[in-house]
């Protein structure tokens, strides 16, 4: 099945569509690191460009992608969720 | 990579354009410069909104950047207007320091129309000088390149600006001149340059440009979320300023910094990376860089920023295929493939590369082709 999506590094809990996501649709996700993939149900759409989660992620947990925290997570979300400023805050600013 | 012609200028750097500009050195001479470069089609006149009533680090900045953008050596030669003679003349022999000819002309006691009779004589002249100036053959590692990234979404982390990341690195170990800056975008992975800069000192100072200017914002007590990361951002896909950073971070490839500069200032280090003080905004940005003597930008982007600069190309790759394919007039490179993993990285960067070249040795950039010339001052505090 051709990827839809990309993650930077092993241990990220997010990846990014290359392409635009259904809801419902089990899609592939290669991790650029070291060409290995992961599927994934999607639990929304995710457009091109947005995040899908490949890990579940506890309220108040770090978010990572590039191996780095990205942010928090204030409600939490789960394997499959669309990624963005609707679940995942800064943590600086 | 093509071989390159570059025009060698008086004090021996290196090139890539060949503008007669007219500087104004203050609002009020916008109208005089714009005459004189219609009276002289080909002179390129550099209006903008400050030069009065600028004190302090403030005032030296407007200098620095003023005077670095006439010496940079994309310009051949420069006609300085100003209202008044004291600061014209002091914009002018700063730029007449690196050789190449200059002249200068203030308006009080002689009016719009005496002067711009007088300089449009002397922008015609310097016009001719400037058209028997030559290219010749010149290094990769003789030219000062700059980098930023605009409209940033996702694409630009995982695609353009690891592109760019690669190219950085080669003309580093070419021997050339790049810098990058952004300060408040570096947030979330500051530490990811701190731990490249060269020595403790230097590390230092990073630390302390940055916290300044990031003190700076946060003194204001705004809610930052919708201007950084920028609703453009934002719809592109990226969800906050740290996510943004690390996107970023991605295009200054993994060289030492070797020095940090305050914003227009030039490097006086040698060849290498070099971080310098600047605001995200693409045509602030791009104006600090190039004064502090940047001859070629390369600009990864998103969502499709549409930024040049008058005095140096701007350069614009993308690895969104809906930017590639909506705004193909601005769009110099497509590294879309990289998404879809039909491209390499390392193809990526060869073919970047090769543009850069081909720039560099008079191919127009898709915003010289459509005149677009934001020529913008960074600003630190309002007019006395």
């Amino acid at each position: 099945m051709e990827h839809r999506f990309l993650i930077h590094r092993r241990g990220d809990h997010v990846g990014v569509a290359v392409a635009d996501i259904d809801q419902g649709e089990r899609v592939v996700g290669i991790y650029m690191d070291d060409d290995s993939s992961i599927e994934v149900a999607a639990l929304d759409a995710v457009p091109l460009g947005h995040k899908i989660a490949v890990a579940a992620v506890a309220a108040e947990a770090a978010v990572l992608e590039y191996g780095i925290q990205i942010g928090t997570a204030p409600t939490g979300f789960a394997q499959g969720a669309h990624v963005h400023t609707h679940n995942i805050k800064s943590a600086r600013w | 990579m093509v071989a390159l012609d570059g025009f060698r200028r008086e004090n021996g750097r290196v090139g890539v354009r060949n503008h007669v500009v007219i500087l104004p050195v203050d609002d009020l001479s916008n109208a005089a410069c714009q005459t004189v470069a219609a009276q002289v089609p080909g002179s390129l006149p550099l209006p903008h909104a400050y030069g009065r009533l600028q004190y302090g680090d403030d005032l030296d900045l407007f200098f620095r950047t003023m005077i670095g953008t006439g010496a940079n050596p994309n310009v051949a030669a420069a006609i300085v207007i100003g209202i008044e003679p004291n600061w014209t003349a002091r914009i002018a022999e700063g730029i007449a320091a690196t050789g190449k000819p200059v002249q200068a002309f203030s308006i009080e006691g002689k009016g719009d129309l005496e002067v711009v009779r007088q300089a449009s004589h002397a922008a015609q002249r310097l016009m001719q000088h400037a058209s028997e100036l030559r290219r010749e053959p010149v290094e990769l590692g003789e030219l000062t390149v700059s980098i930023k990234c605009g409209e940033s979404d996702t694409t630009t982390g995982l695609g353009s600006c690891p592109t760019v990341g690669v190219v950085v690195d080669q003309l580093v170990e070419a021997g050339a001149t790049v810098f990058f800056g952004e300060t408040p975008e570096l947030t979330g992975g500051e530490h990811l340059i701190a731990e490249r800069c060269a020595t403790p000192e230097l590390r230092a100072r990073f630390t302390e440009l940055y916290r300044r200017y990031v003190d700076g914002i946060e003194s204001h007590g705004a809610d930052l979320f919708g201007s950084q990361p920028t609703q453009g951002n934002i719809a592109g896909g990226l969800s906050t300023i740290e996510e943004k950073a690390l996107g970023n971070i991605e295009k200054t490839g993994s060289k030492p910094v070797i020095g940090v500069l305050e914003p227009a200032e030039a490097p006086g280090n040698g060849a290498g990376l070099y971080f310098m003080d600047s605001s995200s905004a693409a045509a602030e940005h791009i104006t600090l860089m190039c004064a502090g003597g940047a001859v070629l930008h390369i600009f990864p982007t998103g969502q499709g920023n549409v930024i040049g600069n008058p005095v140096e190309p701007v350069v614009k790759l993308t690895a969104n295929p809906h930017t590639a394919a909506t705004m193909v007039e601005h769009v110099d490179l497509d590294v879309s493939g990289l998404l879809r993993r039909e491209l390499t990285l390392d193809r990526a960067g060869e073919q970047l590369l090769e543009l850069v070249g081909r720039t560099a040795n008079g191919r127009l950039t898709c915003a010289e082709t459509l005149g677009h010339r934001e020529f913008v001052l960074t600003r630190l505090y309002p007019s006395a």
